[in-house]
């Protein structure tokens, strides 16, 4: 069983019908149940919830509060390798996409370096990222960056091209706490339209990562689909049945969410009304949270600072502040590296805590702690030595 | 009627009420709220707080050690090991060795593992410390960790943060009835009403987090639970009458044989 088979349950057509044949009756029942199903997801992502998004922001700003508090985490990214080998049509990492800047792969001593800038800002938690890569980044190398990182850092994330089980297995005996994975896009003719090549292709292989993530012992799994790619309400409505079956599948891992907007793809990539206008952004959003009370929702730099500030309170619960997206953008290089994606919010991370505080919110720094892991990083390994004595 | 003394472990407290500290909106926030709610045992979840930086820390820069006991607690652990390691991490950093034991592998609802959690109890209790276990309301579990001597058992009325009162209350009764260590009622107060209503059954404390944090009046919140509770635990102690079904004629029946 993974998560390839419950999508087949809800093929395009079939979503495509529920939304168009939801009313406003069908709208409201959704907001008011204290249990929402597909149907009534596929009714609050439909065009018939537009009228009702006050009411839906009621709703999830109460959900919200009432699992999370108000409390915003915060993390950086660090990105490690610009080396790519997959061509994907929207990223400017891409082979293809034509984008001028150097490709630089972070040397131990450079990321000492960017991990010391960020924890010299206060950052506790942090997500590690590269291309799609795996001979340039190695299972070796990676393993090395989550060892790095966890000297300056609680809590350790990787984003990178998806993994065997038995790889993941190894970063968290060193360390890694979380994986975020974005599917990109589960629509599969799009996947493949915009993979044209390279390991990345395998639509199964990357959809099934996550859960494979979570059997290895992973404690917090990353999803998303990046918004532009297909229809986002499709996208939406299948990346949220995505989460409720990893909550289930793995009933041990915390599940979130991020909502990546394509703003800046390559010029060869044109996004067109795939692109959720702000409107529909928070629709998305809103909901997202009625249908999944107790995931987190991740917004990151990519938005403008007005945006981010006024969706603090409808169901955003971890932010990214400061960030970077080139390798050794915090400490090494300057701007002739190559960088993934254009920031939008470029306030430093005091004043996007001070925007925090602002909004009634408290900003959380740590959420974990490094005595979950023993001495060489494994929990469970620990437990079984504990137990045998 | 005589002095009314809460003791745990031999350590005597003024206040029936404990409270959480996760999910205030600030310090500020959670400042007004311990003032007003004049709770001693504060619990501080480990993976939140930073015991390297107090002074800094939005949750310990507001404890008074002079006024709280800092009930240190294990939320997020997801085996024994991981609990048994971060309380005795609490206790390096200069804690004192008191633990709430908190075992919840499952993010979604933070519901205890009671596998877990006797075994974490187990090795920390011969460790030498005082064990303050969070269960499920299971009276068989909570006579087990009574057992290998825990200070205490608290059980919960309702999942953690759901604000939905006393659902487990024919358990939590047995618990009670059973026990001979203070009962905790822990996790799902959301009114002043179920505070009460626990300590009316005679619970011998109860623990309050997400009732306050989500308060907009902090302060007033927690002072309602205050009340709440020395109002349910005087009750308790007046000897409420039982709760019946149908009227009944207050002068006996059986008076003529007299």
């Amino acid at each position: 069983m993974d998560f390839s088979q419950t999508l087949n349950l809800w093929p395009e057509h079939l979503v495509r019908e529920l939304m168009l044949q939801s009313g406003p009756e069908d709208v409201r029942h959704a907001i008011r149940s204290d249990n929402p199903s597909p149907r009534d997801l596929a009714a609050l992502l439909s065009t018939s919830a537009i009228p009702y998004l006050e009411d839906m922001a009621r709703v999830s700003n109460q959900l919200t509060r009432y699992h999370f508090g108000r409390t915003i985490s915060l993390f950086a990214p660090i990105y490690l390798s610009n080396v790519c080998t997959s061509d994907c049509a929207y990223c400017c990492y891409a082979v293809g996409a034509g984008m001028k800047g150097k490709r630089r792969t972070l040397t131990e001593s450079e990321i000492h370096a960017e991990c010391q800038a960020l924890a010299d800002q206060g950052f506790q938690s942090v997500v590690l990222l590269t291309g799609d890569a795996p001979r340039v980044a190695t299972m070796e190398y990676l393993e090395t960056a989550v060892t790095i990182a966890r000297e300056y850092f609680v809590s350790v994330s990787v984003e990178v091209y998806a993994l065997d089980k038995e790889d993941y297995q190894r970063l968290v005996d060193h360390g890694l706490e979380g994986v975020t994975l974005f599917m990109e896009t589960y629509h599969r003719e799009t996947y493949a339209v915009v993979h044209p090549r390279g390991k990345k292709r395998d639509f199964d292989y990357r959809l099934a990562a996550s859960e494979r993530a979570g059997r290895a012992g992973v404690r917090r799994l990353g999803i998303g689909a990046l918004l532009g790619l297909y229809d986002w309400r499709i996208d939406g409505f299948w990346a949220a049945l995505h989460a409720k079956y990893l909550q289930k599948d793995c009933w041990q891992s915390v599940v979130s969410i991020s909502f990546p907007r394509l703003h800046h793809p390559p010029s060869r990539y044109t996004t067109g009304p795939k692109l959720p206008s702000d409107g529909e952004f928070v629709q998305l959003i809103l909901a997202m949270r009625l249908f999944l009370p107790e995931v987190g929702f991740c917004l990151s730099t990519r938005e403008k600072p007005d945006l981010r500030d006024n969706l603090i309170p409808l169901g955003i619960t971890q932010m990214s502040a400061g960030s970077s997206t080139r390798p050794g953008g915090y400490s090494s290089y300057g701007e002739e590296t190559l960088s993934q994606f254009e920031i939008e919010d470029r306030r430093n991370p005091a004043q996007v805590v001070g925007a925090i505080r602002s909004a009634g919110y408290d900003p959380v720094w740590k959420d974990f702690d490094h005595s979950f892991f023993g001495e060489t990083g494994n929990g469970s390994a620990h437990l079984i030595e504990e137990r045998a004595i | 009627m005589q002095e009314d003394h809460f003791v745990i472990a031999g350590r005597s407290f003024g206040s029936r009420l404990m409270v959480g500290t996760g999910k205030f909106p600030s310090a500020e926030a959670l400042r007004e709220a311990l003032v007003a709610s004049k709770a001693e045992i504060i619990t501080v979840a480990l993976r939140r707080a930073d015991l390297s930086k107090p002074a800094s820390d939005s949750i310990l820069s507001v404890l008074d050690p002079a006024k709280h006991l800092i009930l240190p607690n294990t939320s997020g652990a997801r085996t024994a090991a991981e609990a048994v390691r971060l309380a005795r991490m609490a206790r390096e950093a200069g804690l004192e060795p008191w633990v709430k034991l908190e075992l919840t592998p499952e993010p979604k609802y933070l519901l205890p593992d009671p596998i877990e959690t006797l075994a974490a109890a187990e090795t920390l209790v011969k460790d030498g410390f005082v064990v303050l276990p969070y269960i499920q309301a299971d009276p068989v579990l909570a006579k087990r960790l009574e057992e290998i001597g825990t200070a205490t058992v608290m059980p919960l009325g309702a999942p953690i943060g759901s604000n939905r009162g006393l659902k487990t209350r024919e358990m939590i009764r047995i618990i009670i009835e059973q026990s001979n260590v203070p009962v905790v009622v822990d996790a799902g107060l959301g009114a002043p009403s179920h505070a009460a209503e626990a300590m009316e059954m005679g619970a011998d404390a109860v623990l309050v987090n997400t009732a306050l944090a989500d308060a907009n009046d902090h302060a007033a919140m927690a002072k309602a639970f205050a009340m709440a509770v020395s109002a349910g635990r005087l009750a308790y102690l007046a000897g409420m009458g039982p709760v019946r079904e149908s009227a009944e004629a207050s002068s006996p029946l059986t008076g003529f044989l007299r």
